[in-house]
Parts: structure tokens; C-alpha cells; sequence
């Protein structure tokens, strides 16, 4: 056991010397692995902000009632009355013209209105559904729409339901990129332990002849495509970083002109954990198959 | 008992060279023999076979009472670890010191690093190259490189010593030193089995001597 563990250390210790002895390959391999996992990364980080601030946004999915001009009180009631006995409501506000006229003033239109003959505007509500459910949203309106003295009813969730669709568009799109560019990585360390198995092939030759067992002489090459594929995924982050602080310094000029607050940010620390987990096993997957490749078959030499 | 011991053994080489044709020997423990005959004998595909480097095509190779001949390739470096080879163009690494050189067996073989560095020193101070242990071994002349191998060898303690051709590039003397050495070895209970072609180094040890010509043997 001592002498397992002695040689896992004596493995790693080599390999991450072997890996600063050549500065500049091993550079070159982590950064085609770092922007190779960049991509997909970013992608990803986008969409979840993207996410983040969709839900923030449709936090009450909402729908419009519009009364006909030509309501009057009581139908107005019986509207009202429908409405909150209906299933998957949460909470009904009435909206009477003239507060929507009011409204109209304050947002900067005094002028327009003072040049109105009459108030255009129906009575409404404002039901907030219980649930942010597409489905739910559609059956209402439907239903609404029937009510007597009810002119129109309009959806505020349309928008969000796009861009919903649009994000899912983008997850598949990040998914096919992972998959792409993953097999890209297993391709570069499989390369580079290759290259590593030629240049040590004196060394493999005189410890088979010396009693190395093959997990022996293995062990090294597993490192090195785990090393390869985890400070791939680190590099991947810091250019992830690196480009969101950069488009963070764009947004923040843009957002101020609305008055918002939006900055893009890096996931949690469970994310990032899963890229360069996934980094390094990718790293490991490469080594794998080059040194199935490369070293088996050859044991009784 | 027999260390070793061969029975009706034969191996063709793709393209159907016959290195050896039906051999059968055995070897003591403990006992100290040589292997001659011409180039193209068939003494180094011998010592292959022993080391399990080479497949027999027939018979039996039983060492340590092993069966080497069946052996599954994971057990195949238990073996070699019972086994000290001196090979021909036996390659030392350059990119390492010779102390290194000299570690590399323990290291594979899971020795503690303290201990295997006190017998690393011990295995050099036995050939004479305690003081260079620092030095890359390309510095090192033939017959130094040469007694660095013996060196690496005999390291882990090996029950059976295999040179294939040990004193080939050296003049009479270095030749002498090395195969002193391996008569040393044989003192302390070592198996020692050496191919050489040099008749003369043969009429000094008092030795039993296998012929092979043409793959067989006398």
C-alpha cells in the first residue's frame, strides 16, 4: 500500500516536472484545450444569465383583460367576479379607465391627452396567474375571452414563451459544441501522450524488463492526459472570465442608458467544478485510448 | 533443484529462422555456468526465452518452477523481478544520473525510497562507481557503462543473473573486472548464466560450459 501510494506521488511529481521541463508545448496544449473548452463554457454562461434574467423577469405571469368601451358597472362586477372564481388565478386588480388615462399622463403624454375629445381607453384587468405555465396562460385566455363585455385579452407571457424557446434553441446548440469539442480534447491529449510514449520508449522498454507491471507504466501517461485535460479547464475558465469582465465593461454602458442593473456572471462553484471534472476526465478518456493504442500488445517485449 | 530448465524446446522466428532446435538443459541453484557458440547460435534468443521476452513455439521453460512458456503477461514481471539482465545495447538512460539508473528497479519494485537509496549506493560501490553517482552516464566509458549495467542488475538481488555477450566491446581487462564480478555473485549463492563467445574468459572459471550451434545443442 505504502509503495502504491509511494509511486501514485513519484507518478504525479513526474509527470507535472515532465509537463515544466517543455514550457512551451505544454502551454500551447493547455490553450487549445482552454479555448477548445471556452467555447461551449461561455456559451453556457451566456444562456444561464440569459436564463437568470428571463425568470427574473416572468417572475407573475400576467394576462389583460380589456372590457368593451360600452361596459357598464355591473358588467364590470360580473367580469370581476368571473375572473377570481376562475382556477389559477392569484390575485385580480382593476384597472378603471380614467386611472389608466392618469397613468398615460405621468409616462409623459399630458399633451396628447389634453387633446382628446373623450378617454379612450376601457376599463381592464390585471390577473396574475398562480403558476409561470404556458399552458395554463393559453386555457385562461381562451376562457376569458368568452366573458361577456370582454373586448380583448392579451398574454404577457408571449414574449417570455419565445424567448424561452430561443434559450432552448441555444442549450442544444451548447450540447452539440460540448460533444464536438470534447472529442476535440481527447484528440489533443491522445496526440501528445502518443508523442510522450515515443520519446519514452527506451525508458518503457527497460522497466517491461525490469518487473514494471503495466498499471506501472501506465500510470504516468494518465496523469499527464488528467493534467493536460485540468489546467485545459482552467484556462477555459480564465478566457470565460477574462471575456465576460471584458463584455461585463461594454454592458455596464449600455444598461445605465436604461437604467438597469445587468452584469453577466461566472456559474457557482458546482459548475465550474463540473468543467474541469469533466476537463481532466476527458484529459484521462485521451490517455486511455492512446495507451491502449500504443502500449498494449507489446508485453512480452 | 533445478533454477531452470528447459525441455525440448524450439522457437522459429517469423519467416521461419529456427533459432533453437529442440533444447533441453537444466540449471542448479546457486550454480554458475556459460553459454557459447557462433554469432547466430541461438545463445541470445536463449536467454530470451528465460526472460520471457521471446514465446517458445515447443516444449517447456521452467523457471523457479514457473512455467514461463504459459505464463499469463500479467505475471510476467514477478518473474523478471527474480531475474538480474545484462543484455546486449542494454540502453541506460541519459536523461538521468547514474544513480538513478542504479534506483530504477527499486522504484518499479515499490521499495521505500530510503531503502532504496542505501542499496542503490551499495550496488555502486560493488562495481566502483560510488564516486559518480552524480554524473550522467553518457560521461561514463564502455567498460563503466557496462559495469553500471551489471549494477542496475544486481540491485533488486535477483536469484538468477542472465549477460548476454557482457564483455563484447571491452578490452581484456574491463572484461576480466566484469566477469569477476558475476564469479563474486555466484560466491554468495547467485545463479549466474553468461553467453559469451570469448573461449579465453570461458578456460579461466572452472565452469560448465553449454554449446549451441546452429540452434542445438552439443
Amino acid at each position: 500500500m505504502r509503495a502504491w501510494l509511494q509511486h501514485h506521488r513519484l507518478s504525479l511529481a513526474q509527470t507535472a516536472a515532465r509537463l515544466a521541463g517543455s514550457p512551451f508545448a505544454t502551454t500551447l496544449n493547455v490553450l487549445a484545450i482552454g479555448v477548445a473548452l471556452a467555447l461551449p463554457f461561455g456559451g453556457y454562461c451566456l444562456l444561464a444569465n440569459l436564463e437568470s434574467l428571463s425568470r427574473k423577469v416572468s417572475v407573475d405571469p400576467q394576462l389583460t383583460v380589456f372590457l368593451a368601451r360600452d361596459a357598464a358597472k355591473v358588467d364590470v362586477a360580473a367580469v370581476e367576479t368571473r375572473l377570481k372564481g376562475a382556477r389559477g388565478v392569484r390575485a385580480v386588480r382593476f384597472v378603471s379607465r380614467d386611472a389608466a388615462l392618469a397613468d398615460l399622463g405621468r409616462a409623459g403624454l399630458e399633451e396628447v391627452i389634453a387633446s382628446l375629445p373623450q378617454n379612450p381607453l376601457p376599463d381592464a384587468f390585471v390577473v396574475t396567474l398562480s403558476a409561470s405555465d404556458p399552458m395554463l396562460a393559453d386555457r385562461l385566455e381562451l376562457d376569458f375571452k368568452s366573458l361577456p363585455k370582454v373586448a380583448y385579452v392579451q398574454a404577457d407571457s408571449a414574449w417570455v414563451r419565445r424567448l424561452d424557446a430561443l434559450l432552448r434553441l441555444g442549450r442544444t446548440g451548447v450540447v452539440l459544441l460540448s460533444g464536438l469539442l470534447g472529442i476535440a480534447l481527447v484528440a489533443v491529449t491522445f496526440n501528445t501522450i502518443r508523442l510522450q510514449i515515443l520519446t519514452q520508449r527506451d525508458e518503457i522498454e527497460l522497466c517491461r524488463l525490469i518487473g514494471a507491471t503495466h498499471a506501472y507504466i501506465r500510470r504516468p501517461f494518465f496523469y499527464l492526459g488528467s493534467l493536460l485535460g485540468l489546467l485545459g479547464g482552467l484556462a477555459a475558465l480564465g478566457i470565460v472570465a477574462t471575456g465576460l469582465a471584458i463584455l461585463n465593461r461594454d454592458l455596464g454602458a449600455l444598461t445605465q442608458l436604461y437604467g438597469a442593473d445587468l452584469r453577466l456572471s461566472l456559474p457557482g462553484p458546482r459548475e465550474m467544478g463540473v468543467v474541469l471534472g469533466s476537463a481532466a476526465a476527458l484529459g484521462w478518456l485521451g490517455a486511455h485510448l492512446s495507451v491502449s493504442r500504443h502500449l498494449l500488445g507489446r508485453g512480452r517485449k | 533443484m533445478a533454477i531452470i530448465s528447459l525441455h525440448q524446446v524450439s522457437k522459429r522466428y517469423p519467416g521461419g529462422f529456427e533459432a533453437l532446435k529442440v533444447v533441453s538443459f537444466s540449471v542448479e541453484r546457486g550454480e554458475m555456468l556459460f553459454l557459447t557458440g557462433h554469432s547466430g547460435a541461438g545463445k541470445t534468443t536463449l536467454l530470451k526465452l528465460i526472460a520471457a521476452i521471446e514465446h517458445a513455439n515447443g516444449g517447456t521453460v521452467l523457471v523457479n518452477g514457473q512455467n514461463v512458456s504459459s505464463m499469463r503477461s500479467a505475471a510476467i514481471p514477478y518473474l523478471r523481478r527474480n531475474l538480474g539482465l545484462v543484455f546486449q545495447g542494454q540502453k541506460l538512460l541519459y536523461d538521468r544520473s547514474v544513480f538513478d539508473n542504479v534506483m530504477l528497479p527499486l522504484i518499479v519494485t515499490g521499495q521505500p525510497y530510503r531503502e532504496a537509496a542505501r542499496r542503490a549506493r551499495a550496488a555502486l560501490d560493488k562495481v566502483g562507481l560510488l564516486n559518480r553517482e552524480k554524473a550522467n552516464p553518457v560521461t561514463l566509458s564502455g567498460g563503466e557503462q557496462q559495469r553500471l549495467c551489471v549494477a542496475r542488475a544486481v540491485v533488486n538481488r535477483p536469484a538468477i543473473l542472465l549477460a548476454d555477450e557482457p564483455t563484447a566491446s571491452l578490452d581484456a581487462a574491463y572484461a576480466h573486472e566484469i566477469m569477476e564480478m558475476f564469479h563474486a555473485f555466484h560466491q554468495v549463492g547467485v545463479t549466474v548464466l553468461v553467453a559469451t563467445h570469448d573461449q579465453q574468459l570461458i578456460g579461466k572459471y572452472r565452469k560448465r560450459v553449454l554449446t549451441l550451434d546452429h540452434g542445438r545443442l552439443q
